[in-house]
């Protein structure tokens, strides 16, 4: 709200304040700050946020913790039909069906997984934003042609979508993200665009309006921040997806086959051949996209019910 | 009632229009196209040229979109190159196998997921409500895949009391009626045909009902949390009915609209999320079918089994949006 004065800023907060928006004590304070301030004294969204953390730094410092290369094969005269070294010295998770380390391939893994989250996360997110605005600002003709062609998105299943885009691309680790941020972009374009409808009939709109401000200022300066909150939900609890899409699309045989990429997907369909003989090598990864999931999950619910005026008392 | 059933009837056609037309984008975007696709990759370019001509793909793109529109409504996907026979034949076998994997996931995510999230809306804060919250957040953050193959090995492979894989047991002589195993076993009476049909099913079942039993406890806790503040349920207590009478007529009731709505939803999903495990499962529905069309590139059945899973999806979120406007009177004024 920059670009107005600090008398109408006040003069829209109280409004706001009127409408029952903010609650007693937390009047002047942003619904992004009032919002971060319950999220902190949250245990719960502490939980998913430490999680996700704990998960980006070892992403981030990948070569420096990784004990081994997750390339390189190890203990190869141990590893017959039916025998996979299981922990020992130098090992702490034993190896997989090539020999190359657990530990080290999880924690690469790592990088892998959250990279595909994010981007195609990021991806989806930005394309159906445009979609969203495009037809939450203009309304009328372009609203109808723009919402009819998310419906259609909307009509094919997530997953079969995901696939018929993988095998138009091709495999690589540039169509995993394409064909999941596909996906995710009529779903943030809907989103986006009630938002922003339910936001433009609300008071400080009408007020901005009757205070001259110009079309373009009140979409973007205005209804367009606040409508935000959901897509920005939206996106927590889609990157939890995204990673398990990917994993699904690695299981199907639609992942990236470059090798020098350790990703959790692939090594769980990979290990699903060897978990009779050695359950580990499907379980630890398992274990990470679930944790990983469900720390994104927690924070992504706990951000809704922190940015929802419903929940604030 | 009427004119919203047709109304929302009429709103299907731009919507499938709208797909046969991305469709059809995407068979002609493939690398080298359909004449590649068929041929495969070595096929030399007079063959292509050959193929081209006698299909009609050298002719304008939208004579080719009308033809392709026109078979596509009489159900004409053309051959299925791995098998040999019409991608409609191919589905019309599998679908059914599928309706029923569907059918019985559902039965259980419902007849496990309601009551399970009612109860823990009743005992908010219990050790039985965080362990269904905590439960239902896994429940969807595990992939599904793992999951199947968890449950294949430990119940079909290490304690061997289900089936693991297949439809039915082939050595059963069943005889086929309508290609539902289950339902033709009892049509024919012969019993030991349905019940192994019925036990191949239990394990993909469960498998594929997980995501949709997390999210229907999850849906029918925070919604049974909500009705149970609402004015209406404070009045019919006040007026002093019995406690039962307020919990089936008012809270149940009204909590149970948001869930109807995500069960149809979930169904329509199953129908394609049965991908994956069919696939663990190798059941021979078509979402193993799905899967094998992608690894041999078999771009008819794709095409095709995609077409009609989209459709048979709109179709189920229709009906449900039907049942949903016969639920809740409220909406069919929108």
């Amino acid at each position: 709200m920059t670009a107005l004065g600090d008398y109408k800023r006040e003069r829209i907060d109280a409004l706001a304040a009127r409408a029952g928006q903010l609650p007693e004590g937390e009047a002047g304070l942003s619904l992004t700050r009032s919002a971060f301030r319950r999220l902190r004294r949250d245990p719960v969204a502490i939980t998913g946020a430490v999680i996700v953390l704990v998960f980006l730094v070892v992403a981030a410092f990948a070569p420096l913790l990784a004990p081994k290369d997750p390339v390189t094969q190890y203990l190869l005269s141990e590893i017959r039909p039916g025998t996979i070294p299981g922990p020992q010295e130098g090992f702490p998770l034993g190896v997989d069906n090539l020999g190359r380390d657990l530990l080290s391939r999880l924690i690469y893994g790592s990088r892998q997984s959250l990279l595909i989250g994010v981007v195609s996360t990021v991806l989806g997110l930005v394309v159906g934003m445009a979609l969203g605005v495009l037809a939450g600002a203009f309304g009328g003709w372009v609203d109808t042609a723009v919402m009819r062609f998310v419906d259609i998105l909307l009509s094919i299943p997530g997953l079969l979508m995901a696939i018929t885009i993988s095998v138009l691309l091709g495999q690589n680790q540039y169509a995993l993200m394409i064909a999941i941020a596909v996906v995710q972009v009529p779903i943030f374009a809907r989103l986006l665009r009630g938002s922003m409808l339910a936001q433009r009939g609300s008071d400080y709109a009408v007020a901005a309006r009757a205070l001259g401000v110009k079309k373009g200022r009140i979409v973007f300066g205005h209804v367009l921040p606040n409508s935000l909150s959901p897509v920005i939900v939206q996106a927590t609890l889609s990157l939890a997806t995204a990673i398990i899409e990917a994993a699904a699309l690695s299981y199907l045989g639609l992942g990236d086959p470059d090798i020098a990429r350790p990703e959790w997907g692939a090594m769980l369909a990979n290990a699903q051949d060897f978990l009779s003989i050695r359950p580990a090598l499907a379980v630890w990864p398992a274990l990470c996209i679930i944790v990983v999931a469900l720390g994104f999950t927690l924070l992504g619910e706990r951000l809704r019910e922190a940015l929802d005026p419903k929940f604030r008392r | 009632m009427l004119r919203f059933i047709v109304r929302r009837l009429l709103q299907l056609i731009p919507i499938l229009l709208g797909l046969s037309v991305l469709l059809f984008a995407w068979l002609r975007a493939l690398p080298g196209g359909p004449a590649q696709a068929a041929l495969g990759e070595r096929a030399t370019p007079e063959a292509i040229a050959q193929y081209n001509e006698l299909f009609g793909l050298d002719e304008p793109l939208y004579v080719q979109y009308f033809r392709f529109l026109g078979r596509a409504v009489q159900l004409d996907f053309g051959n299925s190159t791995q098998y040999g026979r019409p991608v409609t034949d191919v589905f019309l076998e599998r679908f059914p196998g599928t309706i029923e994997l569907t059918v019985l996931a559902m039965v259980f995510a419902i007849g496990v997921g309601i009551p399970l999230g009612y109860l823990a809306a009743r005992r908010h804060g219990s050790f039985l409500d965080s362990a269904s919250v905590i439960g239902s957040l896994i429940g969807v953050a595990i992939p599904v895949f793992f999951l199947a193959y968890l449950l294949r090995l430990l119940f079909a492979v290490e304690l061997g009391w289900l089936p693991g894989s297949g439809r039915q047991d082939v050595r059963i002589d069943a005889t086929r009626v309508t290609n539902f195993y289950v339902l033709d076993g009892l049509l024919t009476r012969e019993w030991d045909a349905a019940w192994d049909a019925l036990t191949h099913l239990v394990l993909p079942a469960i498998a594929l009902g997980t995501i949709p039993l997390a999210i229907i406890v999850r849906i029918t806790r925070a919604s049974v949390l909500d009705v149970v503040n609402e004015d209406y349920v404070r009045t019919a207590n006040a007026k002093g009915l019995a406690m039962a009478t307020v919990r089936r007529r008012h809270i149940v009731r009204n909590a149970l609209l948001p869930v109807s709505t995500t069960i149809g939803l979930q169904t329509g999903l199953l129908l394609s999320g049965a991908v994956l495990t069919e696939t663990v499962f190798a059941f021979g529905g078509v979402g193993s079918t799905l899967y094998d069309a992608i690894r041999l590139r078999d771009f008819a059945v794709l095409q095709g089994f995609i077409l009609m899973l989209a459709v048979v999806y709109v179709l189920v979120n229709l009906l449900v949006d039907i049942s949903y406007g016969l639920l809740d009177p409220r909406v069919r004024v929108r």
